[in-house]
């Protein structure tokens, strides 16, 4: 059962936050709501009145829209007629022509009325996330609805475009428009919403005010008490075994990514990369991964150069890999917990050997991987898209973490992963790196790095603007996220080291910047007190 | 035909209940008790009356069945002529319906299964065990090379490939195994080996081309598969010509004869079916084990549902796509072997009839699992084979076998069609439906 005897109010005007872990039954609420799901029990009364939505065409008929957390948009469409998709104006009957121009008209109609900047006649597969979600919630209002459902919204957002969707979230709001937040970040959850449900395990268990201590929000989530801070004491770093120097790797259109990246990982310690998604991270650390050839540079594990080795010898060498999209890279869906977590020793000893597989050894494998990562499934032979996000994330953090690991790279290890699960994983990064591995974090979230990482570089069109210590303060490392250094933004010029251009890079520079990093941090801190 | 009806059909009647009565009552009666859920037996028939693979399937085939009887119906002009007055006299139209399908579906039942009249000559001593045994005999022959090549496309499509190339591997099959069965003379048993080896070879060969050009350049099997079906086809029919491959003693498109021990040896005297039945379930049983309990399965499994997780996790999907497609092709290309060294012991232009593309069907209704696949060459070997003695007897067009056989292929590819003909529920129909709309 995903929702067990739930009661809801919105009010109109308000911005209603349904917090909850993944799995917690939000989602299912809502697709009952917007009539993909109809309720076994119970009614759904809208201004007063009892309604039953069959489809969404009959939640929509209602005032009731949707965006979803994964965009339901034509790519090679434009945005004027992916909005005007399923109702098109048409002149001469249903069977006439399309009415591009008012389509069209509409669509800029709404969007000033509402302040959500979009451009007709872009095609929607070029535009960056943030622009294809204003695109949905265009959709949705132009379909003139009076609630709006946001599914995890900020889930693909960068910090900024975060920012931009909360103030349209206000504005809406202060427009008599009434909005369900769907989320499990609290941060967000504490600076928009005028009132907060918690659910948890399908059942509403409390109502709570904005004012309400996030630890106490989280607690109520988990239903248990739950740290937020990372707990870890300082690193020991020992010998460099990840050393870049002058990476440079192409995309997949042939445009330079990584332009000249030197960076060391120490035995011991957490790098972390921020940044805002799309300034390399990916590429960089799939060039590490033997996943996209690079251009020119070296990548170096304990003076082994990885350039040129397939990923599973990657993978044999000591190098664990949790990648950024996990339903994408991370799992194989249709594949049972246990098959996931052999996914690359299947055929080793104990798991089998280049012809077979030993069933056995791979059911007790997943038997005690599931219970020291405490990974909640039905059976280790559950199909892994029956767990929740963080349940599938933590299958492949165990299955990353079950080999001997010189060098651990996590790429948004708590993407899309609730509450406790990000302390579960949290926890287990650290612990890897206490045993000695080399551990490097690229995320997007910058309470993430910072609560991790031990040194920070900041990431920035391809380039390491700078490596600073975690306790520098956030407005700074938030410029360096926007791209803005020291020299711009006047503030400690002279700590933030600047990456040679490429090429001119060479293996000293990247010997430097290694060293000159926890130097530079203490600078940081005193240039900005 | 008022009085004919009536009189002829007593006789007629009682072997056409297994098959078109037994099925119907069996289909009907559940719809009704299924609101009762509270007694054993209803919550037995409400699972039985959930939408399950096996549910959709068996209605799809009672579902052919019917169509293919009205079929049967509008295509007899004596029965046709009594629903001119329908009105007047509907027991003419009805019992000369009841007739004509009865007599249809009971000669494909005894064309494939077993004809009573046989069995009991035989009981009685004056028929030969071989006689009751012809019918299985028959949809054994015919399902044989189904299972190779419905095989070869299931396991392609296990690892995300669209075989659409069954028939060009089977026909290279056909002309490798063929070319080595009337050329080297080996010993008895070797002699066999390795025209199967040499079929198994000439499919695999050219199941490579499709998969190495896929894992280098990125070319879709699908196009290139089907321009091969083409290019094998052509050059059978330009082989066979040739001196040392043509018959010396024919002008037509033969082959020299396969070697009689090169051939696969029949069960006895004048029965067809052969040892490919039993190779068949042999490489079923094999093909099941490689996809389960192999290393390579459990590659081709994770490329097939998500290449990208897998090469993530540091399979070589290109690989896995190139060496899959040579198994496939392998598979394909003993199917033909199968046609060419149990049946046709000659290579025509037509010598691997329609086995590739059969092979589609087959693996589809099988649901791509190898055991399924060799129940469902089973049952396309049956109306096959009944569908023969349907034509001699009732006098209805062979074609009507393959219309059923389409139509099972619909009804199947359409889960959600079938639902809602029989108000299924909807247990696990989603699944169904997407695991459909997913593949075909």
């Amino acid at each position: 059962m995903a929702n067990d005897h739930i009661d809801i109010t919105v009010e109109p005007g308000e911005v209603h936050a349904l917090l909850g872990e993944n799995g917690a039954g939000k989602s299912t609420l809502m697709n009952q709501l917007y009539g993909l799901l109809q309720p076994d029990e119970g009614e759904i009364l809208v201004d007063g009145e009892k309604k039953v939505f069959r489809s969404p065409r009959d939640a929509i008929g209602a005032g009731i829209g949707m965006v979803h957390q994964h965009f339901m948009l034509v790519p090679v469409f434009t945005v004027a007629e992916n909005i005007a998709l399923g109702a098109e104006e048409t002149r001469g009957g249903p069977l006439g022509f399309l009415d591009r121009r008012r389509n069209r008209r509409d669509v800029l109609e709404v969007s000033k009325k509402y302040g959500l900047p979009v451009d007709p006649d872009a095609l929607v597969e070029n535009l960056p996330v943030g622009a294809q979600q204003r695109v949905e919630i265009v959709k949705a209002l132009t379909r003139e609805v009076d609630l709006l459902i946001l599914d995890e919204p900020t889930a693909v957002l960068t910090p900024q475009e975060t920012e931009e969707l909360l103030a349209v979230m206000r504005s809406l709001a202060a427009g008599g428009k009434s909005i369900v937040f769907i989320t499990h970040k609290l941060k967000e959850v504490k600076a928009i919403a005028d009132r907060i449900t918690v659910i948890r395990r399908g059942r509403t268990v409390a109502t709570a005010s904005p004012d309400t201590p996030e630890d106490e929000l989280a607690s109520l989530m988990v239903g248990r008490a739950v740290s937020l801070e990372v707990d870890k004491t300082p690193a020991e770093p020992g010998r460099e075994v990840l050393k870049i120097s002058g990476l440079i790797v192409d995309d997949d259109r042939g445009v330079r990514a990584v332009d000249g990246v030197d960076l060391v990982v120490r035995a011991g310690e957490v790098l972390g990369i921020a940044g805002v998604q799309g300034n390399g991270q990916t590429e960089l650390v799939e060039a590490v991964m033997g996943l996209r050839p690079p251009r020119a540079g070296s990548i170096k594990v304990d003076n082994e150069d990885l350039v040129g080795m397939t990923t599973k010898q990657i993978l044999r060498s000591g190098v664990g890999y949790v990648p950024e999209d996990r339903s994408l890279d991370g799992v194989v869906k249709e594949f049972s917990v246990a098959e996931n977590l052999v996914l690359d020793t299947y055929d080793r000893p104990p798991y089998g050997n280049a012809f077979r597989l030993n069933p056995a050894a791979i059911a007790e494998g997943a038997r005690q991987r599931v219970e020291q990562f405490d990974i909640r499934t039905s059976s280790p032979d559950a199909a892994v898209s029956t767990l929740s996000g963080g349940n599938q994330q933590k299958v492949v953090v165990a299955r990353e973490m079950s080999r001997p690991l010189r060098l651990f790279i996590a790429a948004q290890p708590t993407r899309g992963v609730d509450v406790g699960s990000i302390e579960f994983i949290h926890s287990r990064i650290v612990r890897e790196r206490d045993v000695g591995t080399a551990v490097l974090v690229v995320s997007s979230e910058l309470d993430e790095v910072v609560g991790l990482a031990d040194r920070i570089a900041v990431m920035y069109s391809g380039r390491i603007l700078a490596i600073v210590s975690p306790d520098t303060p956030r407005e700074e490392i938030g410029l360096l996220m926007a791209g803005i250094t020291g020299a711009q933004a006047d503030v400690a010029t002279e700590v933030i080291e600047l990456v040679p251009p490429a090429g001119s890079a060479g293996q000293t520079g990247a010997e430097s910047a290694g060293e000159a990093g926890p130097a530079a941090d203490g600078d940081a801190e005193k240039g900005t007190k | 035909m008022t009085t004919d009806g009536p009189v002829g059909a007593p006789e007629q009647t009682p072997p056409a209940e297994t098959p078109a009565e037994g099925k119907q009552p069996a289909a009907a009666a559940p719809a009704k008790e299924s609101p009762a859920e509270d007694s054993f037996l209803g919550h037995f028939l409400h699972n039985l009356w959930s939408a399950n693979t096996v549910t959709v399937t068996v209605l799809s085939i009672v579902l052919a069945m019917v169509i293919g009887a009205i079929l049967i119906i509008v295509s007899d002009s004596a029965v046709l002529a009594t629903f001119g007055y329908i009105t007047a006299r509907p027991s003419d139209a009805l019992t000369g319906s009841w007739d004509v399908v009865s007599a249809a579906y009971a000669d494909l039942f005894k064309g494939a299964v077993f004809d009573p009249a046989a069995v009991s000559a035989w009981l009685d001593g004056s028929g030969t065990w071989q006689q009751a045994f012809t019918p299985i005999s028959e949809t054994l022959t015919y399902a044989a090379p189904l299972v190779f090549t419905g095989l070869s496309v299931a396991l392609a499509f296990r690892g995300g490939l669209f075989n659409i190339g069954g028939q060009g591997q089977a026909v290279i099959g056909t002309v490798t195994a063929a070319a080595a069965g009337f050329t080297f003379g080996l010993p008895v048993v070797l002699n066999l080996i390795v025209a199967l080896l040499a079929g198994l070879i000439g499919g695999a060969a050219w199941g490579f081309i499709p998969g190495i050009l896929k894992a280098r350049a990125g070319a879709h099997e699908v196009i290139v598969t089907i321009m091969l079906n083409y290019t094998a086809l052509l050059f059978l029919g330009w082989l066979i010509l040739q001196d040392g491959v043509q018959d010396p003693n024919r002008t037509d498109a033969i082959s020299k004869t396969v070697a009689t021990t090169a051939q696969l040896p029949s069960f006895g005297g004048t029965l067809r079916v052969n040892l490919g039945i039993v190779v068949a379930v042999l490489v079923t049983a094999a093909v099941a084990w490689l996809l389960n309990k192999s290393a390579f399965g459990f590659e081709l499994r994770a490329v097939g549902a998500n290449p990208l997780a897998a090469r993530t996790a540091g399979i070589s999907v290109g690989k896995t796509y190139t060496m899959l497609m040579v198994v496939a092709g392998g598979l394909a290309g003993l199917g033909g072997a199968t046609q060419v060294l149990g049946t046709a012991y000659a290579l025509t232009p037509a010598v691997a009839g329609n086995i590739g593309f059969d092979g589609l069907l087959v693996a589809l209704l099988g649901r791509n699992r190898p055991w399924g696949t060799l129940l469902a060459a089973i049952l396309f070997g049956a109306l096959r084979a009944g569908g023969n003695r349907m034509q001699s007897f009732s006098g209805i067009s062979l074609e009507l076998v393959t219309v059923l056989q389409a139509l099972i292929v619909i009804f199947i590819a359409a889960p959600a069609l079938v639902k809602t003909i029989f108000h299924l529920r909807a247990a696990r129909s989603a699944r169904l439906g997407a695991s459909m709309a997913k593949g075909w």
